[in-house]
């Protein structure tokens, strides 16, 4: 098993603002690693430094073997990256835009030209492609960046919020397309604020917070960190919202059950679907009226919950200026 | 590990950082012609300004045996080069902005490739604001004295001063990043250099402070140089050595600068 990107300790602090606070990742060759992590975490913060693009304060990291401080041109040449801008020259046509990069790569003119041309075609711009960028919609630009960026074929892929403002229908293609990636070997680095996305896309999840990972695994091993799924019992009494958390409580497994007094409501994370019927049966028999049972796929909110023992939108770096100017 | 099938070589060639950098000179030079505000900048409005100071301030200024216009063309002409020059600095915050500069950046190219590209292309379309200038000048009264050669050295010295100047509006536009800031910025320190000289009037007319201020002025040895190569006033050599002892002294602290700058934006 080789590591395709590694970091150890990587720390990127912007006067007092501390973007990334001595984070440690490993990415296995060949898969799909999700960041997962609310705004201002270090998500960016981490892409830009392993795309050279940012030097770390400490700690080190590589991209397959190479350090990206020292060897920074070696770096680039591996790695392919796509974000939310669409920074294409919208002077010039898709086509001329992806064979210009391709060419950054040092490929031969017809190759750049070959590969323009299959690339476009991977990403439904074929039709297209001899138009002016300017005259694209924005989810274009996005497929016609993204297709920048696979060009050079590159091992390694980093994509930062990919799927950001992207349509449903584009956010489809783009999970068909880094499925593609993984099958023929590529290693991505994909950075999401959506579990879903994460869970669907990706081997191993990292849940990023304040600079650091505070927790990694395949999906199923974070999710069982929450208990599988969430349960939402509103009761139609406020008063009787603790009687019912009581009678509820070992439904929940590890974390204990969150109590909403105001809205009345508790929430748990729960192993077994069946806990839902059983929720009912417990609170009919303690005559506790219910207004709402709803049994939910935990959200990203609640693993950051269970990992943090924070909700994921109080994160205080939210507005921190490191991923503001990236 | 899999062996990768790019280039193993730790450098880049010359022919590739080459390469690099006409890629993005053309896209500068491209969006130069597409954009209506680019063409308003760099051509209309020296055409507007030659009209103004030629028939509006031009009666009011004594320059001796000189006409106006002849003295007042090789300023004017700085000037224009001058303010062309910070459209470098404006153009890497929005390419800064729009994440054109981290594309780049990703790609496995020299950075310097950047600056260089872009700071070329502004030369050129400096080049091109310049030939309008002369044009129109020439429609206004303008007469160089000087032989030809003498007259092309003198805009050449013109537009290497604004070409180190752009290295300076680029420095000044990574560090800002934004904008209305990098203009505003711009406009701080490059109106006094432009007003406190030569370029306009004569500067034994200023208060000592301010005249002691024009005389050292990068902007009065370049304008001077440039006016005794076009309508033979005064001596040509000794402001054109210090033009360049300046520029050589802006190259060396500014180019690598803006280098340092870029790789930490």
């Amino acid at each position: 098993m080789t590591d395709a990107i590694e970091a150890h300790g990587l720390r990127k602090t912007y006067g007092d603002v501390v973007a990334l606070d001595g984070l440690d990742v490993r990415v296995e060759a060949g898969t799909v690693f999700g960041l997962l992590g609310p705004n201002g975490a270090g998500k960016t913060t981490l892409v830009r430094i392993l795309a050279t693009l940012l030097q770390p304060t400490g700690g080190r990291a590589a991209v397959l073997g190479h350090d990206v401080v020292a060897e920074p041109l070696a770096v680039r040449r591996t790695i392919g990256m796509a974000g939310q801008l669409a920074a294409d020259d919208g002077e010039r046509t898709g086509r001329a835009n992806v064979e210009m990069v391709a060419r950054r790569y040092r490929l031969p003119k017809h190759e750049a030209r070959r590969r323009a041309g299959d690339v476009l075609d991977r990403f439904g711009l074929a039709g297209v492609a001899d138009r002016r960028v300017h005259t694209y919609s924005g989810g274009m630009r996005r497929r016609l960046d993204l297709a920048a960026g696979l060009i050079g074929q590159p091992p390694v892929v980093l994509l930062d919020e990919p799927s950001t403002g992207l349509d449903p229908r584009s956010r489809q293609e783009l999970w068909t397309i880094i499925d593609e990636l993984r099958r023929e070997g590529t290693t991505v680095l994909l950075t999401t604020q959506y579990l879903d996305e994460a869970d669907r896309l990706a081997q191993r999840i990292g849940v990023v917070d304040h600079g650091r990972i505070a927790a990694q695994g395949t999906p199923a091993e974070l999710k069982a960190t929450v208990g599988g799924s969430v349960l939402r019992v509103r009761v139609a009494d406020r008063a009787a919202v603790d009687d019912a958390a009581r009678r509820l409580a070992d439904l929940a497994t590890g974390d204990e059950a969150r109590v909403d007094r105001v809205a009345g409501e508790i929430r748990l994370a729960v192993a077994d679907p069946a806990a839902s019927t059983e929720a009912v049966r417990r609170l009919d028999a303690g005559h506790v009226p219910i207004a709402a049972v709803e049994l939910q796929q935990p959200s990203l909110d609640d693993v950051f919950l269970t990992l943090t023992g924070r909700p994921a939108e109080a994160g205080p770096a939210n507005d921190s200026p490191a991923e503001e100017a990236a | 590990m899999t062996s990768t099938p790019l280039t193993p070589r730790r450098r880049l060639t010359a022919a590739e950082t080459l390469s690099d950098t006409r890629v993005i000179a053309g896209r500068q030079l491209r969006k130069v012609l597409r954009r209506p505000m680019y063409v308003v900048y760099l051509f209309v409005q020296p055409v507007i300004l030659v009209l103004l100071f030629r028939y509006v301030f031009g009666g009011a200024i004594a320059t001796g045996s000189v006409s106006y216009v002849d003295y007042l063309m090789p300023g004017i002409i700085a000037m224009t080069a001058v303010f062309g020059a910070l459209t470098t600095g404006l153009g890497i915050t929005e390419d800064l902005a729009a994440g054109v500069i981290d594309r780049f950046r990703s790609l496995p190219i020299a950075h310097p490739a950047l600056l260089i590209g872009r700071t070329a292309a502004d030369l050129a379309t400096n080049v091109v604001s310049m030939v309008v200038m002369l044009a129109i000048g020439f429609a206004v009264g303008f007469r160089p004295t000087e032989p030809v050669w003498d007259i092309v050295l003198a805009l050449g010295l013109i537009l290497a001063f604004a070409y180190v100047f752009s290295w300076i509006s680029a420095f000044v536009g990574i560090s800002v990043r934004n904008p209305e800031t990098a203009q505003s910025v711009g406009f701080i320190w490059v109106f006094p250099l432009v007003f406190a000289s030569s370029a306009f009037v004569p500067t034994d007319g200023m208060p000592a402070a301010v005249r002691a201020f024009a005389d050292v002025n990068p902007v009065t040895l370049v304008v001077d140089a440039a006016r005794a190569l076009t309508i033979g006033q005064g001596d040509a050599l000794s402001p054109a050595l210090g033009t360049l002892a300046w520029l050589a002294a802006l190259l060396v602290v500014f180019v690598p600068l803006s280098v340092r700058a870029l790789r930490r934006a």
